[in-house]
């Protein structure tokens, strides 16, 4: 059987509905277990002891006052950890560099943020382990620091690794630089192509970084056994990578260690790395007893995630009827203290919406004294997108051209020849403007001081390494062990319904549960989108091979030949024709008897998923700015996206629901504040301000389904892209609204009333 | 340092536990009692993860000390089922997609029955603001607000 499956049109009965998710009832009464919930006999606290520098060399530390306090049973630091060599690895769709993998989860020559960690403790109690924290002495030799991106990429600003020299450039530079990489991508001859131009507009912007805001902090338990075993308990986005990076910066055998994913309270690519995890592992290692760890909100804000703050240069030349002739951006990324910020996503996902003959991106991956950025649902994109969807609209209003039919006069379509690499197969995003430009709010009345913007947003979705196993239990009901964590949406339902509807069964006779890491092989990362995707291709593979199996079977108890047999409804029946007739089994009549044909009955995948499907949506706003706050109201708020084929329709406007009031946050509130002394001052909910109920209306959705051809129900993902777009979506409406163009996110109040007064005093 | 003892009351039944004067009511739920259906969001009361009913009270139990909960009457997610049937919010919510990860629905259930306590038939601006103390980073708010308003439809009897 070919591990890759096409699609195919048929009738559906379990796909497109909307059944109650497995884990529903365990997390409305409190049963679900997420990783604060676990608990080991004789378990210790771990806490860990973070600098309060901004960028600092570590010329000592001393931990001997805290290793004697009765309760501490284990203190590490940088000696305990082996010092790693650049070696490159796949998280999400970003890279992580285990040199720095080892750095970040604790300092060794310098700390390079408010927030990192440099050792850690495990005592008898949290009060115990606080402190001993008091009690470590680190010396520091206070450095000059850098948070701004655009001040880290000139010459003479303060360095965070000394041998850092820009990679991308030729020659190689004299001088070590905070540009860790530059990139860049295009096509075509962007000189000529502005020359071809009516119009050509120019705008810079800057965003602030801002954090996946997942409720549950970052919690683990680890236990090392004296045989050289590890068990570690964690809320994780995946265990099998949690297991890697362990194993590596620990120097242990994969094999020897043992993950199991507890529930997970909200990911968004925020839990693709370890931070404690490891350091857990070694606390249990040196103390012998199990250590809990869980982080307080103020860690998680100072030293984890978040995604990347930016300036970004947009210019887009057009000819008078609306035709883009060039396009251009430059994107410089914060990555944080250590190399690797979203800006190759950035850079592709600026432009891929629009079919353009003339392109360059240039992206740069800047370290500054701030957490390493880590993934935030569709790295990259809504900060590259906000900049160019902002300098369309500006476009399209400059020609007196309609926001949508501006955008359809440019629109990405089947066949559209990328500027980084692939054409594009048949997409939706032509369908989804349509779409949006039917749907009643577009042509709503609008009041005073009230606007309508809109924006779209265009995401690869991935697929990758995936396994399930799909065991028939002997009274006919099947448990289905994925390895892909559902990180929330719900996969956990999707891949019973996808399994359900391949034998033919009930959805409530499928129990799927997410196995731990010594039950199947290596699963990549619930990211990119990709779970129902490619673990969803899993789930039929191996259904698919289970059908095989009972038509066996059904044939060898029925004594008919193999061809005799299909497998229709849940039932073996005869296949028809002249070949042999015979009264048809049920699923559970043959699962009643394996043990009497050969054995238990199970189906297995472990595949490489390719043909990831691209995503593309497009989100209508509707705002209200009140002149004397500067404050902004989402009155009304429409998301349009094609997904290829929403199994659970639910489920899948609960992700565009999810990530359109995320991207809302991220438009209007949400930044981190830096004093002047690189200390964060917002390391909390109260002054960072996620939104709450009543900041948002009910989000409209519309799901397009272009089928993809490279999944067996059509299925593109859809996590991703609803994020993209609000940000330039509201921008837009925002300008439409008092005719002001804003370019520095967050668009809170101080920034819009600003923004008015200085419009005014100019206008006199 | 010398431990306090409490007795309080939880979901109906006596409870005893000791705790460090510094102990919160949620340190004390979790760890003592290994009541971990409240969560711990942020631990400075503003994210609603840990909302309990004290004495009839709405509050977020990481903000109200271990000690103060002497003799106090004290209302969990683990007690808002009845035997083997769901309460109409906690269904309503399983029907109509409201959670996702899962980790601030206890709080927000919590909440909303205390908001359906005191007001049978609110409207959907006064869900949203009796909820704007409870942060939800998954849904939008969307399926929340809808399954509110449809369980107290339904607990109203239409």
């Amino acid at each position: 059987m070919s591990t890759m499956l096409k699609y195919q049109e048929k009738e559906l009965k379990i796909v497109g509905t909307r059944p109650l998710r497995p884990d529903g009832v365990d997390k409305v009464t409190g049963r679900a277990r997420f990783g604060a919930d676990y608990n080991l006999p004789g378990q210790l606290i771990g806490k860990v002891l973070r600098s309060p520098h901004a960028h600092a060399r570590i010329k000592a530390i001393d931990t001997s006052a805290a290793r004697v306090l009765p309760g501490v049973k284990a203190v590490v630091t940088r000696d305990d950890f082996a010092e790693m060599p650049d070696e490159y690895a796949a998280v999400g769709e970003m890279m992580i560099n285990f040199r720095d993998v080892t750095r970040n989860m604790m300092a060794r020559e310098k700390a390079l943020y408010d927030g990192h960690p440099v050792a850690a403790v495990a005592a008898t109690s949290e009060s115990v382990a606080r402190e001993a924290l008091a009690l470590i002495k680190v010396e520091y030799e206070v450095l000059p620091h850098v948070i701004d991106v655009v001040e880290a990429m000139q010459p003479g600003a303060p360095l965070l690794h000394e041998d850092q020299y820009t990679l991308g450039v030729k020659p190689k530079p004299d001088h070590p630089s905070n540009v860790a990489k530059r990139l860049e991508f295009g096509r075509g001859d962007v000189v000529a192509g502005f020359k071809e131009a009516d119009l050509i507009v120019e705008r810079e912007f800057n965003t602030k970084p801002v954090h996946q805001g997942y409720i549950e902090p970052q919690a683990c338990l680890a236990s090392y056994s004296e045989d050289g075993q590890a068990e570690l308990w964690t809320s994780t986005q995946g265990h099998f990578v949690f297991r890697a990076q362990c194993a590596k910066v620990l120097q242990m055998d994969v094999s020897k260690i043992r993950v199991t994913p507890t529930e997970i309270g909200g990911g968004f690519g925020g839990k693709n790395n370890i931070y404690n995890e490891a350091l857990a592992i070694a606390l249990s290692r040196k103390s012998h007893r199990p250590v809990k760890m869980v982080m307080t909100r103020e860690e998680v804000f100072r030293a984890t995630g978040p995604t990347s703050g930016a300036n970004v240069k947009v210019r887009i030349g057009c000819t008078r009827d609306g035709k883009i002739t060039a396009a251009e951006a430059e994107l410089n990324f914060q990555a944080g203290a250590f190399p690797g910020s979203p800006v190759a996503q950035a850079s592709m996902c600026a432009f891929t919406r629009y079919d353009l003959a003339n392109v360059r991106v240039v992206g740069n991956d800047v370290t500054v004294n701030r957490p390493k950025v880590a993934a935030y649902r569709a790295p990259g994109a809504p900060i590259a997108v906000f900049g160019v969807e902002s300098v369309i609209d500006e476009m399209a209003k400059k020609l007196g051209i309609d926001p949508i039919e501006f955008r359809l006069k440019n629109a990405a379509r089947e066949g559209t020849q990328t500027y980084y690499g692939p054409k594009l197969g048949p997409i939706g995003y032509v369908q989804t403007l349509e779409q949006a430009r039917a749907h009643p709010h577009y042509s709503a009345p609008l009041g005073p001081n009230q606007g309508r913007g809109i924006a779209t947003g265009f995401w690869f979705n991935i697929g990758n390494e995936t396994t399930c196993s799909l065991n028939l239990q002997e009274d006919g009901s099947l448990t289905l062990v994925l390895g892909t964590v559902d990180v929330a949406g719900g996969s956990r339902a999707a891949m019973a319904m996808m399994v359900a509807e391949e034998l033919g069964i009930d959805y409530e006779s499928v129990s799927a549960i997410v196995g731990d890491t010594s039950t199947l092989g290596f699963n990549f990362l619930t990211a990119g989108s990709r779970s129902t995707f490619a673990s969803g291709m899993a789930c039929v593979i191996a259904s698919r091979q289970v059908i095989e199996k009972l038509r066996q079977r059904a044939a060898k108890i029925r004594e008919v030949p193999l061809e005799a047999v299909a497998w229709k409804d849940g039932h073996a029946r005869p296949a028809g024709g002249d070949v042999a007739q015979f009264a048809p089994m049920s699923l559970a009549e043959i699962a009643k008897m394996a043990g009497k044909t050969g054995g238990a009955i199970a189906g297995h995948a472990e595949i490489n998923a390719q043909g990831a499907g691209p995503g593309f949506g497009v989100h209508i706003v509707d705002v209200e700015v009140d002149r004397q706050t500067g404050s902004i109201s989402i009155l009304r708020y429409t998301v349009v996206q094609d997904v290829g084929k929403a199994i659970h329709p639910a489920y899948v406007e609960g992700q565009l629901q999810g990530g359109a009031v995320q991207g809302i946050g991220w438009a209007l509130n949400e930044e981190y504040v830096y004093g002047d002394d690189g200390v964060l001052q917002n390391p909390g909910f109260l002054d960072y301000r996620v939104p709450v109920a009543s900041d948002v209306p009910f989000i409209d959705t519309v799901i397009v389904e272009v089928p993809n051809p490279n999944h067996p129900y059509g299925v593109r993902g859809c996590g991703e892209v609803p994020i993209i777009a609000p940000m330039a979506a509201i921008a837009n409406a925002v300008e439409n609204a008092i005719g002001l163009r804003l370019c520095e996110q967050p668009l809170s109040p101080p920034r819009v009333l600003k923004a008015i007064d200085d419009a005014a005093a100019a206008k006199g | 340092m010398a431990l306090n003892h409490v007795s309080a009351t939880v979901n109906g039944d006596r409870v005893e536990f000791l705790c460090e004067t510094g102990h919160t009511l949620l340190e004390a739920l979790r760890d003592e009692l290994r009541l971990t259906g409240t969560k711990e969001g942020c631990g400075t009361g503003d994210c609603g993860a840990c909302s309990v009913i004290v004495d009839g009270r709405l509050l977020c139990s990481c903000l109200m000390l271990a000690v103060e909960a002497e003799g106090k009457s004290i209302q969990t997610i683990e007690g808002m089922a009845t035997g083997e049937s769901l309460h109409p919010l906690q269904r309503k919510f399983i029907e109509h997609a409201a959670l996702q990860c899962g980790i601030c629905t206890p709080g927000i259930l919590i909440a909303a029955r205390s908001l359906l306590e005191r007001n049978q038939n609110p409207t959907e601006s006064e869900v949203r603001y009796w909820l704007a103390g409870n942060l939800c980073r998954c849904t939008g708010y969307h399926k929340i607000v809808e399954a509110v308003l449809d369980a107290a439809r339904e607990m109203r009897g239409g």
